[in-house]
């Protein structure tokens, strides 16, 4: 199902992209949209990065993945470019499991 | 599919032993702020047809933070099609070169690339964060998605965190 569900995720972001370039203006005024949309991404990119940290299949664990993500979050707090802040988690990972 | 977060997170999902849908899902529902950069550019780039088509795949956040940055609506048309155009054409390239050089490379883990989506995701995340009601939210989506995590299949905390948020935002007032 790896396919299908490619084509309709690729798709569907497409729509949804073409829909805000094509729906009445007005739609901005809705105080009630204008404050959800906004907090979804922020919602599942905190969710992904605590899942994607902080457990392996479906247990929690805790491992240099934590020590990377704070690397990480060093890093962007100096204001590192995006390419900085994941090659600091990564090699963060990849160095304290050397040892 | 040409929007970053959303591509990272169906292949996070799908890496994580999730259903194909379930990424699906999340991308989907990470792209839902497009609409809403939609909306913004609606009124400034003034595209129909074939055009609207085309600059359609091309909202992003870059495409949309560089145009409604300009004062002058034809600054704003040239900064959305130079860099929705140069980012489109660059990041498919990256794509393009990290599919076919994946078989090169050695464990992943060696390299410590398991530990690089959750960094990416926090780059793409921390912009988001200048106000006190997002912070809360991003810890709460957090502990709600490791809460659920062992109690349900792989990519379903993601979704739980959605509807949760979606309520959250949708509440009376």
């Amino acid at each position: 199902m790896m396919w299908p569900a490619l084509l309709v995720a690729a798709a569907t972001c497409y729509a949804i992209k073409l829909a805000g370039l094509s729906l009445p203006q007005r739609l901005l005024q809705d105080p009630r949209l204008q404050r959800t949309v906004p907090l979804l991404p922020v919602a599942l990119l905190a969710a992904l990065i605590a899942t994607q940290t902080f457990a392996t299949g479906g247990r929690l664990v805790l491992d240099v993945r934590a020590a990377a993500l704070a690397v990480a979050a060093v890093a962007v707090l100096l204001r590192a470019p995006f390419l900085v802040v994941v090659a600091a988690g990564a090699a963060t990972a990849a160095l304290l499991r050397l040892f | 599919m040409f929007t970053g977060a959303s591509q990272f997170a169906f292949v996070s999902v799908i890496a994580s032993g999730g259903s194909p849908w379930a990424g699906a899902a999340t991308a989907a529902l990470l792209g839902t702020r497009n609409a809403l950069y939609g909306l913004r550019l609606g009124a400034l780039l003034e595209v129909a047809g074939w055009r609207r088509a085309g600059a359609a795949q091309l909202v992003i956040d870059e495409s949309t933070a560089m145009a409604i940055a300009r004062d002058q609506p034809a600054d704003s048309r040239l900064a959305f099609w130079a860099t929705g155009l140069a980012v489109f054409g660059l990041w498919n390239l990256g794509t393009l070169i990290g599919a076919l050089a994946t078989h090169a490379l050695p464990d992943p883990k060696v390299l410590g690339f398991d530990a690089a989506p959750p960094a990416a995701f926090l780059a793409l995340l921390a912009p988001r964060l200048r106000a006190r009601e997002p912070v809360a939210i991003a810890l709460a989506a957090a502990l709600v998605a490791l809460v659920c995590l062992p109690f349900v299949p792989a990519g379903v905390p993601l979704l739980i965190v959605a509807v949760l948020v979606v309520l959250f935002g949708l509440r009376p007032q």
